[in-house]
């Protein structure tokens, strides 16, 4: 297997031609190859996945190969892309009978942070801190969080669904998902700090 | 929730940025962000926003040290 450049792997793929068939054997057997690395710690790998995968982000890269901005090996973009196809695909399989809805009904603040999660090792001083900066976490997502960013945040956080299976379910994509947590969190922590500790100080609380 | 989750929710709270990158963009940055990784340089320095996302989004860091470790052995493995 000869080493291309970026433009010879660009000019190989991009036309019909003698060097097209054999580029696209090669990046094949470089993908497979790559997410056997890859994907070799999650033990749910079936033999026929990496050539499904493979096949996948095959067609994800034709199709994106006008995306491509030099930036980095070509091969780099590539495995990149197969990466997040494996990843994706292993995320469905996993949270496929997961209801967002079973996980997040009816979960407000003290659902979400339970009253009696104290730090045990904590002084009584430092406990008292802890509940009333809890309370204030559980006063944001009661009142001042939409439904949406509730629902992202208790699912990520409590149940560890990940942005991409969240996107699904929230009929929404993971960039939006990330932004509807995102939000979330400058507003929890707007009333962290609203209580006149500073960043240092509230950390210091939960240390 | 346990105790070590919420004590990492109030990390990820205080040190949320006013700005930060989303998953889109952070993938979009990830060829080169793993290529200078490699090269041994500091990432961290050199894309802050993508070394935060890295930081905060498991899905996306997932991904990065996968994609991370097929390149480092598919760089051993040739020849």
């Amino acid at each position: 297997m000869s080493e291309r450049t970026n433009e010879q792997w660009l000019a190989a793929l991009g036309s019909p031609g003698a060097d097209y068939d054999a580029a696209l054997a090669d990046l094949r057997a470089q993908l497979v190859k790559g997410l056997g690395y890859a994907l070799s710690a999650p033990g749910n790998i079936r033999p026929e996945d990496l050539e499904d995968f493979a096949q996948d982000a095959l067609l994800k890269i034709l199709d994106g190969l006008h995306t491509f901005r030099g930036e980095s090996k070509f091969m780099t973009w590539a495995q990149k892309i197969a990466v997040r196809v494996a990843f994706s695909e292993l995320r469905r399989r996993r949270w496929r009978d997961t209801s967002l809805d079973a996980m997040t009904e009816g979960v407000g603040g003290g659902e979400f942070i339970p009253p009696e999660l104290i730090d045990p090792d904590a002084d009584s001083e430092q406990q008292a801190m802890q509940r009333l900066l809890l309370q204030r976490v559980r006063y944001v997502i009661d009142h001042e969080l939409t439904d949406r960013q509730r629902r992202a945040l208790v699912a990520a956080v409590l149940h560890g669904v990940p942005p991409d299976e969240l996107a699904r379910r929230m009929d929404t994509n993971r960039n939006a998902v990330y932004k509807l947590i995102h939000d979330a969190r400058k507003r929890l922590k707007k009333q962290l700090l609203a209580t006149g500790l500073s960043a240092q100080e509230v950390l210091a609380v939960f240390e | 929730m346990q105790l070590d989750t919420l004590k990492q929710l109030v990390r990820g709270i205080i040190e949320t940025r006013p700005e930060e990158i989303g998953c889109d963009s952070c993938f979009e940055e990830l060829d080169r962000f793993v290529e200078m990784k490699l090269a041994g340089k500091d990432t961290a320095a050199a894309m802050p926003l993508v070394h935060d996302h890295l930081e905060r989004c498991p899905a996306c860091r997932a991904e990065f040290e996968a994609l991370l470790a097929a390149l480092q052995k598919l760089a051993e493995a040739a020849p």
